[in-house]
């Protein structure tokens, strides 16, 4: 069936509120409101306003008040508008929810499910543009995932609703309005997986998230000259699916990260650094990274694209890679 | 022994017994973290809450067993008034695995689920959120308990202290806030960090219903916290008390306390409320030297025990590094 | 810091190769010195440099061929003292030649084969050996050295096919068998199949002979292998090596991989596939390193017998000679029948005679059922 990625994401919240009566939504307008990205919208009148709660700006006492929700037997999915928004609740995010399991020896469980949009692309400049869920990668204690596809903004909440610590979905603001297909027959992917989204023998381009189809994009440009590149899929950030990062690795030689995360301390920086451990002897090229400009993201277009990564400079990063003259 | 009513004071004998020994255990037992603490049995910040034993027993007293606590990182005295042994206190300062929290936490993550102690938070103002999530899912889930949730005058200069009163007023969650202020966030006197020293008067601003209560006297702790427990229990939403309050010792184990003079903790110590407490006990015939010097002892015989046990804990093999960081089950 | 670039020398030039750097990094170069020497599809041509400095460093080597416009050296300018923004993923800007870059795979690839890696010019990342390099080297396809100054591809290429067919004779020690095999079931399948066929898809004999040898090397495992490391090391897929004849001189081995998996119909179409690439010069690099035994066919040149040298680290190679009609017992009667020889030049160390007879033997009971394959 055909939907816009907003509409997977509602459906998915409407799944989990049907299937749970523990499950509840709160956040800065996402009720009455309709939430910032539409995703909640509707869900108020079904569901009413003790499950689909408005809350003041307080992100740092919401996400907490999510935290102790989930700690008393609830399954509360918090939206926070933005990641830009998270960082004002990131003392609850990294103190609390990702500690309390381990600190309180296996007492305490956090089953908390906090949603976000992240990323760039829409001019909204420097404090809105940010892509930092390779900080949150960082953390021990939570999962933290980036839905990519329609399926999987759908099916990951519900999955995440099953686990019992703290996921963390991160949602690239410029998928919200794109047309896709969803599965309404097959199983959800599980959570951890990584998934290999186009097969090739040349090249890894290894990417998730809004980034995904730019990928996709670059690999069909380059089939056109003949190179082969596989795209992964990475799904989930923390823990990162390894073996999948290695198997593909070990299968072209080659590796591009593309991460809209800056460079420096990079999701993508991980990424080679894994690579480098586990698979150095397969190597054939350096590997390449496709990461944000080093600046915050400014506001006029053609900077802001310049600043991210892009599907011209994604298939320039695999020209680099590949041997002269191939293809 | 007689029940004998004490009119004066409103309690029986035995329950001011109960009073006095909690507050001496406490008192016994921080002085004794204190010795291990330079033996170097028990590392890592120790924040002792000698001086403020009258909130945490007042306070708890007016608690039933299936109200929640939240507290703070000075928290030895608030999980011994609510029960959790001295044994599996001082296991966890050891960082033994037969600690309150297997030893991950340490003093100042003291947790005990089944008491439902949820825990010492170590971020100023980090525990009032989560307190207002508990009584969230009690509401939701049309439970009774109360979440009571303690912090210092130090958290009320935090933007998580005024976002919590806000929610939690907002939504009229039973939630019990109770600021311990003892005058100093760590060593800036209250005076230096708030242009409003009256912290009862906040509690306003949100429509929060508060009382401040002398800190130093149990009874008038223990009085007011019911009444604020009752409040919330009403369905009216959160309550606020202020406990006024000292620290005798350190912010944590030493300091220089170059930012109080030593007069006025010689004046703050005159009000000991251990040793008011018993004075008071005293005067009304409620406690004799005989009972006095009973408690005392088996009061120092359940602190060896607890040294023996935490003395006895096996610390967790290094394999067991990565445990209690995914649940298996939801 | 000025760019020296491949030159337009003609309106209709797209590329050129390098054939010799004129000037050294370190060399001070004036603005109309001759700086390199291009060959293009005109001929040699010198060309000259359009700043005047010192040549700060050569980022194409001699052999390679570049499009137009592409930046082949940097030559630091008088004028400018500090040195340039590198480009992104660069390293500092060396003072003279780069020293060789090799990959990881390639590095583990050349100790595992035995190769030298100072004898190859890598083609891969800012000019790093490969391990397509490192294997093409191995079984000695066309291989551009560094080794010494050499102006015509062709010499390279015979240079390169001569270091690795001495290798391989030195090294491996061969013994030949041969069969004459009765194709006639096979031409008769063939006349058959490919009457019902439009032109674009007949079939032809290579075809059937290719996947002929292909099943039959399932059952001779010990055949189908590397030798690497002093043992023979057998390999999971059987990829056919093709010898294709360049017209330029010289040969190249693309290999079909999984040929036994494949149906008379796709290996046909892949084999046509592969040798229009191998003649345009479009292989893939994996298509030159995958080869797990060669098969050789003169028999469109008319010859009778090929009696082929193994291509290091394969263990044999087959070979067929050309097709053709001649008499032939049949119960006794003397009869015209269609024939080819098939040869097999093995390696000693892996295998003996015996069983490379009896895989000769295997390859003419499967051309005796063409249908079945």
């Amino acid at each position: 069936m055909k939907a816009t990625y907003r509409e997977a994401v509602r459906m998915g919240l409407r799944n989990a509120l049907l299937s749970d009566p523990r499950v509840f939504l709160m956040g800065e307008d996402v009720g009455r409101y309709g939430g910032s990205y539409a995703a909640s919208r509707g869900l108020l009148e079904e569901f009413g306003p003790e499950r689909i709660r408005d809350t003041p700006l307080s992100e740092s006492a919401f996400v907490g008040a999510g935290i102790g929700a989930a700690m008393g037997g609830m399954r509360p999915i918090v939206e926070v508008m933005t990641v830009n928004f998270s960082l004002l609740a990131l003392d609850q995010i990294v103190n609390n929810a990702a500690t309390l399991r381990h600190m309180s020896g296996g007492q305490l469980a956090v089953p908390l499910t906090v949603r976000m949009a992240t990323g760039a692309g829409r001019q909204l400049a420097a404090q809105h543009s940010h892509s930092l869920e390779g900080w949150y990668a960082h953390i021990p204690g939570i999962t933290v995932v980036a839905p990519a596809t329609h399926n999987d903004a759908r099916d990951m909440l519900g999955l995440a609703l099953k686990e019992p610590d703290p996921v963390f979905i991160f949602e690239h603001l410029m998928l919200y309005p794109q047309d896709g297909e969803l599965d309404e027959t097959g199983a959800p992917m599980p959570l951890r997986q990584a998934c290999v989204r186009r097969t090739g023998t040349d090249v890894s381009v290894i990417t998730y998230g809004g980034s995904l189809g730019k990928a996709l994009a670059a690999a069909e440009r380059l089939a056109a000259e003949g190179v082969s590149a596989e795209v992964l899929d990475l799904r989930c950030l923390r823990p990162l699916d390894t073996e999948a990062i290695l198997g593909s690795v070990r299968r072209t030689h080659r590796a591009v990260i593309v991460d809209e995360g800056w460079r420096s301390g990079s999701l993508a920086a991980e990424i080679t650094a894994r690579i480098m451990e586990g698979a150095f002897y397969e190597l054939d090229a350096p590997v390449e990274r496709v990461c944000s400009a080093e600046v915050p993201i400014p506001y006029p277009k053609h900077l802001e694209d310049a600043a991210l990564p892009q599907t011209a400079t994604i298939v320039e990063a695999v020209r680099r890679v590949l041997p002269k003259g191939a293809g | 022994m007689t029940v004998t009513a004490a009119p004066g004071l409103g309690i029986e004998r035995a329950q001011a017994h109960e009073i006095l020994r909690a507050m001496l255990l406490i008192r016994r037992f921080e002085e004794k973290c204190a010795e291990l603490y330079g033996l170097e049995k028990i590392r890592g910040f120790l924040h002792l809450y000698i001086g403020e034993e009258a909130v945490a027993v007042g306070a708890l007293r007016a608690l039933a067993p299936e109200d929640r606590v939240v507290a703070t990182y000075r928290e030895h005295g608030h999980a011994l008034a609510r029960g959790v042994p001295a044994g599996s206190i001082l296991a966890e300062m050891y960082g033994k695995a037969n600690g309150c929290s297997r030893g991950r936490g340490g003093s100042m993550h003291l947790f005990d689920v089944s008491r439902r102690f949820y825990g010492g938070y170590a971020i100023v103002g980090g525990g009032l959120p989560v307190a207002v999530g508990l009584a969230l899912a009690d509401k939701l889930r049309g439970e009774k308990a109360i979440t009571s949730c303690f912090f210092g005058d130090g958290a009320v200069a935090e933007g998580e202290f005024h976002e919590s009163l806000n929610l939690a007023a907002l939504w009229k969650l039973p939630v019990l806030f109770l600021c311990e202020n003892n005058r100093y966030a760590m060593g800036t006197a209250l005076e230096r960090h708030q242009s409003q020293t009256d912290i009862a008067a906040k509690a306003a601003a949100y429509a929060i219903p508060a009382e401040a209560v002398d800190g130093m006297d149990v009874l008038a702790v223990e009085a007011a916290t019911r009444r604020a427990a009752t409040s919330v229990r009403s369905g009216a939403g959160p309550f606020l008390v202020e406990y006024r309050t000292y620290r005798f010792r350190a912010h944590s184990m030493y300091d220089a306390e170059l930012y109080r003079s030593r007069e006025e903790v010689e004046q703050w110590k005159r009000r000991d409320p251990l040793r008011s407490f018993e004075v008071l006990l005293t005067g009304e015939g409620l406690l004799s030297d005989q009972e006095r010097e009973a408690m005392e002892q088996s009061v120092q015989a359940e602190i060896r025990e607890a040294e023996a046990e935490a003395e006895a804990g096996v610390i967790e093999p290094v394999a067991d590094l990565l445990r209690d960081l995914q649940g298996t089950g939801p | 810091m000025s760019e020296f670039r491949m030159p337009s020398l003609g309106a209709d030039m797209a590329a050129g190769t390098l054939l010799e750097w004129l000037k050294q990094p370190g060399d001070r170069v004036a603005r109309g010195d001759l700086i390199a020497e291009v060959d293009t599809d005109k001929g040699v041509i010198q060309v000259e440099a359009f700043t005047t400095g010192t040549l700060e460093r050569i980022l194409v080597e001699p052999g390679q061929k570049v499009p137009v416009g592409t930046v082949m050296a940097l030559i630091r300018d008088d004028a400018v003292t500090a040195p340039a923004a590198a480009p992104p993923g660069a390293g500092p800007p060396a003072a003279g030649p780069l020293p060789q870059r090799v990959s990881p795979l390639a590095r583990r690839r050349a100790q595992e084969l035995g190769v030298d890696l100072a004898s190859i010019q890598g083609t891969g990342a800012e000019g790093a050996v490969t391990v397509a390099d490192v294997e093409r080297l191995a079984r000695g396809a066309i291989m551009p050295t560094a080794t010494p100054a050499v102006d015509d591809s062709a010499a390279r290429m015979r240079g390169a096919i001569g270091a690795a067919m001495a290798r391989s004779k030195r090294e491996i020690p061969h013994y030949y068998l041969s069969n004459t095999i009765d194709l006639g079931p096979a031409m008769a399948w063939l006349a058959e199949q490919n009457q019902s066929r439009p032109v674009a898809d007949r079939l032809v004999a290579a075809a059937l002979l290719l996947k002929s040898v292909a099943l039959a090397l399932r059952d001779f495992p010990e055949l189908n292998a590397w030798w690497v490391n002093d043992r023979a090391v057998r390999q999971p897929s059987i990829n056919l090596g093709v010898a294709v004849s360049l017209r330029q001189g010289g040969l190249i081995v693309p290999a079909l991989e999984a040929a036994d998996q494949a149906s008379v119909d796709e290996l046909m179409r892949r084999l046509t596939d592969l040798v229009a690439r191998a003649k345009g010069g479009a292989l893939r690099a994996s298509e030159l390193a995958s080869g797990t035994l060669t098969v050789t066919s003169l028999g469109d040149r008319g010859v009778d017998i090929v009696l082929g040298v193994i291509y290091p680290p394969q263990v044999a190679l087959v070979g067929f000679g050309r097709i053709a009609e001649r008499p032939w017992v049949v119960q006794g009667a003397v009869l015209p029948r269609p024939v080819v020889s098939v040869s097999l030049s093995a390696d000693h160390r892996v295998t003996d005679g015996h069983r490379g007879a009896l895989f000769l033997d295997r390859i003419d009971q499967l051309l005796r059922e063409p249908g079945a394959l």
